[in-house]
């Protein structure tokens, strides 16, 4: 784990640059975090996603594999690819500040 | 009199229905299982169907013959579930009201949600053995292949039992190393996740596994279309894998029943549940057991077995007006097959537990001058691998 500071917080990241505490996370944080994927700026459309990735982290206890996040954001799948070009569920979860979705084994 | 219907009498409606019987009184409590067909599948045993090892017929029996007696059992699809009228609605026309109910009807796989995949090749060239037809149909496959790109794929999570994938290439490799081709086969796993392995210890001891065994990986691909005539799998990013002979494990939906029934299910069709109490979120008297619970917690048997206690003691606080209290914590344990007669034992405790082995060597320890073992007559080995059960705010399984 380290220890970065991004949009002027200080957050604690794991080794892959997810945010450790979903707690720590501000907008600005998701702009920068959004930077560091290549994607320049958010639009309203990347915000429902991020909005509703913290909402699902909130109520099951981590974000939605990529079928699930179009079914539940109204989101559909092509178009996350668009708006998170490198995987949706992985790429908009660290956006979003929860931990990486992950499998079972 | 109260009431319990249980709908589902797979793992979870029968040990929920058996459990609950046991304790309540037959003149205070009528239980009640409701299922759609008679025919329960042993589904861990599919896995060797495809390779000869088991026959689908044998992994069928009647629900009636798991059921204790002052148990009433009905054959007779759901068509939904009213929650405010407390009453189950089934396609006979017959009305069921309870004062409490149980989702127990598991996940139902759903290839046509796949673009592709149902059509062209499907049970020709793209396999699935999650359910009796497909592995028996892989089967006659498996005894037809020559040779060729032989590729395994989860096109999304969440999926029943996240390992049998993997099990399913170790048994691959197995199989066609018995039968002299496997130099003719190349073997990959594809996976929507970012490795084969992702809880930390289980990468830790098993890693190596895919590699030993020759087995390509190829991870975050989420696959968008299946094409059987060009033997393709193709990602939404636009990347390809291509096959001669594809084996799938389809997304995953919860009964149609739930999405049919208004404020009951998810999107996907799963019943949104707390996941220490087995209590339903969308309503007190609802309780969910097993893979139909929106939960994320492995979709295993073993898992549902061990919910079966916690859900048992909270529908009896439940009726007697006590407020919930056992909590289950998320353990289980699995056997994980991995061919030449080994197996591995995988238990998640609880939070607190260490990882530990039993000091007797896998296949996948590095043990200089050990011979090679001949396949299938090696004794069978059972390695103990325990990582800790996801705790709130914790990675959990998908």
């Amino acid at each position: 784990m380290t220890t970065d500071t991004i949009a002027g917080v200080d957050v604690d990241l794991d080794e892959e640059g997810f945010l450790v505490d979903p707690g720590q996370w501000t907008e600005d944080i998701a702009i920068e975090l959004a930077h560091r994927e290549g994607i320049a700026s958010l639009t309203d459309r990347h915000w429902q996603v991020i909005r509703f990735m913290r909402d699902e982290y909130r109520a099951k206890g981590t974000g939605p594999p990529v079928r699930a996040l179009a079914r539940t954001s109204g989101v559909p799948i092509k178009e996350l690819y668009e708006l998170f070009p490198k995987g949706p569920a992985k790429i908009a979860a660290k956006i979003a500040g929860i931990p990486k979705p992950r499998g079972c084994i | 009199m109260r009431r319990i219907v249980i709908l589902g009498g797979g793992t979870g409606g029968t040990l929920a229905a058996n459990r609950l019987r046991h304790t309540l009184p037959p003149d205070e409590v009528a239980i009640t299982v409701v299922d759609r067909n008679d025919g329960h599948v042993y589904q861990p045993g599919l896995l060797f169907v495809p390779f000869g090892l088991a026959r689908s017929g044998e992994l069928t029996r009647p629900r009636g013959e798991q059921l204790h007696p002052g148990i009433d059992y009905l054959v007779d699809p759901v068509d939904r579930v009213d929650l405010a009228s407390r009453r189950v609605s089934l396609e006979s026309g017959h009305v069921l009201p309870y004062d409490v109910l149980v989702i127990a009807s598991g996940a139902v796989l759903a290839p046509e949600e796949t673009d592709g995949l149902t059509g062209v090749g499907w049970g020709e060239k793209t396999f699935t053995f999650y359910d009796p037809t497909g592995a028996d149909a892989l089967a006659a496959a498996l005894d037809r292949f020559v040779g060729g790109r032989f590729v395994v794929n989860v096109i999304d999570l969440p999926i029943k039992c996240p390992v049998a994938p993997l099990e399913f290439c170790f048994l691959a490799d197995w199989f066609f190393r018995q039968s002299s081709m496997r130099d003719q086969v190349e073997i990959t796993y594809v996976t929507p996740l970012d490795s084969a392995f992702t809880m930390p210890v289980a990468s830790r001891r098993l890693g190596g596994m895919l590699t030993e065994r020759d087995i390509a990986l190829v991870t975050e691909f989420n696959t968008g279309e299946v094409d059987g005539a060009g033997g393709r799998l193709v990602s939404y990013d636009g990347r390809e894998v291509p096959f001669d002979l594809a084996v799938v494990v389809p997304v995953h939906n919860g009964a149609a029943y739930v999405t049919r029934s208004e404020g009951l299910g998810d999107a996907l069709g799963f019943v949104p549940t707390d996941p220490h109490t087995l209590q339903s979120s969308v309503s007190p008297d609802v309780f969910v057991i097993g893979d139909a619970a929106a939960l994320p917690v492995s979709k295993a048997g073993s898992v549902t077995h061990f919910e079966g206690e916690v859900l048992a003691e909270n529908i009896t606080r439940f009726l007697a007006g006590e407020p919930l209290d056992a909590s289950y914590d998320g353990h289980a344990n699995c056997f994980i097959e991995t061919g030449f007669s080994k197996a591995m034992h995988r238990l998640q405790l609880r939070r607190r537990a260490a990882a530990r082995t039993l000091p007797r060597p896998d296949r996948g320890s590095a043990h200089e001058g050990d011979p090679p073992e001949p396949p299938g007559q090696a004794p069978l080995r059972v390695v103990l691998l325990a990582h800790p059960a996801p705790g709130p705010g914790d990675p959990r399984c998908a």
